[in-house]
């Protein structure tokens, strides 16, 4: 087999401040001003500046035609390797050799003008992404077919909706033809329908036999689409596994102990503030906590965290969602209207929103915890999909005489009743 | 398929080597980007490309109210005023337009920096041949005051007109490609650009005759290429003035050289871009 991908001690370091999402721009000012600094006292002058270490040291090879997932928390430095590898930024330290044409989806629609038509953003965007005329003539037609906004296609994309703006953008994208696809997040985008469509195309990507590196939070488009993926974890690269173990490495990680996942400052984007979450715990029916609970018991889940500043309209919530990425449910802390009326501010402060799964209600397997802290229709001010994973054994469960797994993510204890027929 | 090749990204010590392979490799993408430029330039308007005609006609018209009717600045040879400043306004009006849109070209696509790879110097570059549709425009105007005022041109606008549209954008790029990449990092140039646009308009003779310096102060023109360019046109189009002088080369080193270390400057600070902007 040929290796496409070869990445040696790759590192990239952003001065603090200049890191991505943080804008603060360099000024002349400042530059000046410390001139005579930094030419008489060089040493001391660096030893001020504060570096943060995007990627450390992060080596792997991909052969041709394999499709490798890559999983991390924010900050993980997921989309900073992404970047390295399709040449938007250089790294610091560290080579990669790269066999072929790399096209690469870190956004789609980059470059998309409102003004111009979709048929001429088509061209446009195509060119961005580095195809040639006759290749976006040729594929013209197939890519707006599959954007369905034939009718619209000479009109302005600003008097598109957005979603009908993200289908076309990513019609372009998706019949892009490189050797090498690097592909970011993009799924995150469109309805539930478009999405089974990208993924769908995503797969008869990886089945032509291109290589391809796919970054999602979804783990379930990780599972299906990859069937090898490495874990990142503070800009290193931590893990390279089949699929399933890496996500369950990943899901495992970051929690302080099992059932208990809590959040250091850096974890936190500053845009979540004034709310801070601290922790996220499970326990049993005995108050211990814990990551692996019988389906026949009730569990308690506990959600700590500071309000800096009173929140009005915020709701606390969880998700439960299996790890293929199917949600379960969804409940906040102020679903109830008594609760909500009490709470329809709430004040700075420490707080513990506390519920309880009942007994009897989830099939066994493995589930995962989101957690969202929000204002509807205002802000989202925290969310993390995949902030804790707990295994539910069915122990005790209605039907257990049967040593057979159940379907369904549901296992209720219902009351049948059962009667004769006289 | 043909066998793919292999790229190494790794990061570059010292100056980066310029790459110019690269560029043509994209030279498609300058070609969409000019054309994007136009599509969109007069969009939403009501008089649309006109605007491409009213810009240097309304500046000539104050040119002619100011400068011949108050203050009656002597022009050389037996031309109109507002044909005298029309020539030079055109080349003028590229350079500027040209400065001040590849200038901000970086900034205003800076989400194409950040999420795509392409060489960045795509974008001045289009920016500033995209003017040239403008200036287009603008020539076929030229063309009807001259019939009107009844002026014919020299013999020398074959070669001297396209050689001085060509020492126009040579200048007019050197200059945006240390402007655009300093803008990356210091947003300062953006609030310093219309003042340098306006200090050097006054500094080059557009609304006045360049025999006006004279003696030992002349040559101080010669620092300034768009000076040559402006006079060129006016020899060329209306006749004006003896034409290229040995001064002129000084003029065509000096854009040269601006141009050289414009694209190593840029071509140098390419690689912290996406990571600044």
């Amino acid at each position: 087999m040929t290796i496409a991908i070869r990445v040696e001690n790759i590192s990239k370091k952003y001065k603090i401040g200049t890191a991505p999402g943080k804008f603060r721009y360099g000024m002349l000012r400042d530059q000046l001003a410390a001139l005579p600094r930094k030419l008489f006292r060089r040493e001391e002058g660096r030893a001020g500046v504060n570096f943060i270490w995007a990627l450390k040291d992060v080596s792997f090879d991909l052969e041709e035609g394999r499709v490798l997932g890559i999983i991390g928390r924010n900050g993980a430095g997921k989309s900073t390797l992404l970047k390295v590898l399709s040449r938007v930024t250089e790294p610091t330290l560290g080579t990669v050799a790269v066999r072929g044409r790399v096209g690469s989806l870190l956004e789609v629609g980059t470059g998309f003008h409102p003004e111009l038509t979709g048929r001429e953003n088509i061209f446009l965007n195509g060119a961005i992404l580095g195809m040639k005329r006759a290749e976006i003539a040729a594929k013209f037609d197939e890519i707006v077919e599959f954007s369905e906004v034939a009718q619209f296609i000479d009109t302005p994309v600003k008097r598109y909706s957005s979603g009908m703006y993200l289908r076309l953008a990513f019609a372009v994208a998706a019949h892009l033809e490189p050797e090498i696809l690097v592909v970011d997040e993009v799924l995150a985008v469109g309805d539930a329908e478009f999405q089974r469509k990208c993924l769908g195309k995503m797969n008869d990507v990886a089945n032509q036999g291109r290589t391809v590196l796919f970054v999602s939070h979804n783990m379930s488009a990780i599972l299906r689409l990859t069937q090898e993926a490495i874990v990142m974890q503070k800009g290193q690269l931590v893990k390279r596994a089949p699929t399933p173990e890496a996500v369950d490495f990943y899901l495992a990680s970051g929690q302080a102990q099992a059932g208990e996942r809590t959040w250091q400052a850096e974890d936190v984007p500053a845009s979540a503030a004034p709310f801070t979450p601290i922790a996220l715990r499970v326990r049993d029916p005995r108050g211990a906590v814990a990551d692996s609970f019988r389906s026949a018991e009730p569990l308690t889940l506990e959600m700590e965290y500071r309000l800096a500043a009173p929140i009005t309209g915020l709701r606390v919530g969880i998700y439960l969602s299996t790890v293929r990425g199917e949600y379960v449910f969804t409940s906040f802390d102020v679903d109830d209207p008594g609760l909500y009326e009490k709470f329809s501010t709430r004040p700075a402060g420490t707080y513990t929103s506390r519920c309880q799964i009942p007994a009897d209600l989830l099939n066994e397997g493995r589930f995962i915890l989101g957690v969202n802290a929000s204002s509807f229709g205002v802000k989202r001010y925290f969310m993390d999909e995949n902030a804790l994973a707990l295994t539910i054994d069915p122990m005790g469960a209605p039907g257990m005489q049967w040593a057979e797994p159940r379907n369904g993510l549901l296992r209720p204890r219902l009351a049948w009743t059962i009667e004769e027929k006289e | 398929m043909p066998e793919p090749t292999t790229i190494y990204i790794k990061p570059t010590t010292g100056f980066a080597a310029l790459n110019l392979r690269d560029l043509w490799q994209y030279r498609e993408l300058v070609v969409f980007m000019i054309w994007r430029d136009i599509m969109v330039r007069y969009k939403q308007t009501a008089l649309g490309a006109a605007w491409a005609i009213i810009q240097p006609v309304m500046n000539m018209l104050v040119f002619t109210f100011l400068f011949d009717r108050i203050a009656k600045v002597p022009i050389d040879g037996n031309i109109p005023y507002p044909l005298f400043a029309f020539a030079a306004l055109l080349p003028w009006g590229l350079f500027s337009t040209a400065l001040n849109t590849a200038s901000r070209s970086l900034t205003a696509n800076h989400n194409m920096i950040s999420k795509t790879y392409f060489p960045r110097l795509v974008l001045p570059i289009a920016s500033v041949l995209s003017g040239l549709v403008d200036f287009a425009i603008a020539f076929v105007i030229l063309i009807g005051m001259m019939i009107y005022f009844g002026v014919a041109p020299t013999a020398h606008i074959w070669w001297a007109l396209p050689a001085f549209l060509l020492l126009a954008i040579i200048t007019a790029l050197g200059v945006s490609l240390w402007l655009a990449a300093l803008n990356v990092q210091y947003r300062d140039i953006g609030y310093a650009l219309p003042f340098l646009t306006q200090f050097w308009l006054f500094a080059t003779p557009v609304a006045y005759s360049s025999s006006v310096v004279t003696g030992k102060w002349q040559w101080l023109y010669s620092l300034n290429p768009m000076a040559g360019v402006v006079n060129g046109f006016r020899w060329a189009l209306l006749g004006i003035g003896t034409g290229p002088s040995p001064e002129l080369w000084l003029s065509v080193g000096i854009a040269l050289a601006v141009l050289v270390s414009g694209l190593v400057y840029f071509r140098n600070m390419e690689r912290t871009f996406a990571d600044t902007i």
